[in-house]
């Protein structure tokens, strides 16, 4: 049987790990991401993300380099994202180690790149995030350009295009939840668990090891991420296992 | 010398990374003379397997490779893409051809259970059906990653060379072995110490064959 997946979340901002709460980006945590890392890899986690969230985009290739230092201390997949924006883009990326890719804003501007991405490098290949916010008038609507730019789209539309397109997965964050301490958006994530056949990676509001638990039972999340509960909590990746395991989910 | 072949697609990186960090350095190359001077040759693959083979003939080493791997008994691992790859063809894409080392086709996976997802991501047991060296030193049922749609499903003249299955849906070939031929539909390369472990066992089996 597939073990449900615990993903930790390295967001970069000019190569340093920072604290993101709902999509803004102040403390820098003291922390090389190299550091993150190793000590990921030795209390087996089952895969890490790395989104860049830079917007000094000729600072780009100081993510590369980061992407291509932690490729080499990183036995788990390694999935990047951030301002990805063409297949020779993305082919380079893979060559500095990443296995999968994350793309979001420009799938959105130009759906085609999903199907382009996919076809030139398979769809496991390819992660689509989906960015959330709460509607005022209820409901959900999918953001881009890191949560700055509204779309008018609904997310389980959207995760339905970006499936029949050749998505691998989806990352569903909720930016009214993420840093917010309270959980994942979980009847957002289980609208697209549910309708999707693709995995749904269920991102943004971790606090407690109970929200994991919640992700992947409540939320019915394929996997489950999280990133800034990770950077202040001693072991914790481990913990966070121990906890799913005795809550009956079947981790590795 | 162990050569990963460059094509122009997969993971190439996270392999020699994976090499290196069990001391064994290799060399990324297409160099028809890298591949005649290669004890060991390692055949990755992410991606969709037409493009990956229309990439392998483009690089023009389709016939070095089978000269060396199948004429020369070369030790030869294919790790996912380039484990389909040992296919006569895939259902995939426009059904292209395969190396055609091990008879068989690459077919879809497809799940009885409809919430059985595809593809098939993330970390699964095997289960061993027969020895291998190269799950040697390797408990029962090691888990493994994996991330797939297709599986190379031998045809029943291929001969007993299923070495683990894993279960999704249904059950496919995770490991396959003929002579000098290994194929894994998993990543060793990113299965942590389990995964590490398969790459030590394939430089010790270059190392007794050289």
């Amino acid at each position: 049987m597939l073990k449900r997946r615990l993903i930790p979340v390295l967001i970069l901002r000019d190569a340093q790990v920072v604290q993101s709460v709902q999509f803004r980006h102040t403390n820098v945590i003291h922390w090389d991401p190299m550091k993150a890392v190793e000590f990921f890899n030795a209390w087996a986690v089952d895969e890490i993300v790395v989104l860049d969230v830079s917007r000094d985009t000729r600072r780009r290739q100081r993510f590369y380099d980061a992407v291509s230092a932690l490729s080499r201390k990183c036995f788990v997949p390694l999935t990047v994202g951030g301002w990805i924006g063409s297949v020779d883009e993305i082919r380079a990326i893979l060559r500095l180690g990443a296995d999968k890719v994350v793309i979001n804003t420009q799938a959105v501007r130009r759906p085609a790149f999903i199907s382009e991405a996919a076809a030139t490098f398979g769809s496991q290949c390819v992660v689509v995030a989906i960015d959330v916010r709460r509607a005022e008038a209820g409901g959900h609507e999918v953001y881009i350009d890191r949560g700055r730019e509204p779309t008018g789209r609904e997310p389980l539309a959207w995760a339905q295009e970006a499936e029949r397109l050749g998505a691998g997965e989806i990352l569903v964050t909720s930016i009214d939840h993420e840093g917010a301490r309270q959980g994942y958006d979980l009847p957002l994530v289980r609208r697209l668990a549910d309708a999707l056949d693709i995995p749904v990676v269920a991102f943004g509001g971790v606090f407690t090891w109970q929200h994991l638990v919640d992700g992947v039972v409540e939320g019915r999340a394929e996997a489950v991420a999280a990133a800034n509960i990770f950077h202040y909590t001693e072991m914790s990746t481990k913990r966070a296992k121990d906890y799913m395991r005795l809550a009956g989910i079947d981790v590795r | 010398m162990i050569v990963v072949v460059d094509y122009g697609v997969g993971n190439l990186r996270s392999v020699a990374n994976a090499f290196e960090a069990i001391g064994q350095s290799v060399t990324i190359s297409s160099d028809v003379r890298d591949l005649r001077a290669a004890s060991g040759i390692v055949l990755p693959g992410v991606g969709a397997f037409p493009d990956g083979m229309r990439r392998l003939h483009a690089a023009g080493v389709v016939d070095v490779l089978t000269a060396e791997v199948q004429g020369r008994g070369k030790p030869f691992l294919g790790i996912c893409l380039g484990m389909q790859f040992l296919a006569d063809d895939s259902a995939e894409g426009d059904g292209a051809r395969g190396l055609g080392w091990i008879p068989g086709t690459v077919r879809r996976l497809e799940p009885k259970d409809p919430r059985v997802k595809v593809p098939h991501i993330g970390w699964n047991e095997l289960t061993l059906t027969r020895d291998s060296t190269l799950y040697a030193g390797l408990g029962e049922d090691p888990v493994y990653y994996f991330v797939h749609s297709y599986h190379f499903a031998p045809a029943p003249d291929a001969g007993d060379v299923v070495t683990a299955t894993c279960w999704h849906g249904e059950t496919f070939a995770a490991s396959v072995e003929r002579g000098n031929v290994f194929g894994v539909q998993f990543h060793p390369e990113k299965s942590q110490r389990v995964g590490l472990r398969i790459l030590e066992n394939f430089v010790a089996l270059v190392r007794a064959a050289a």
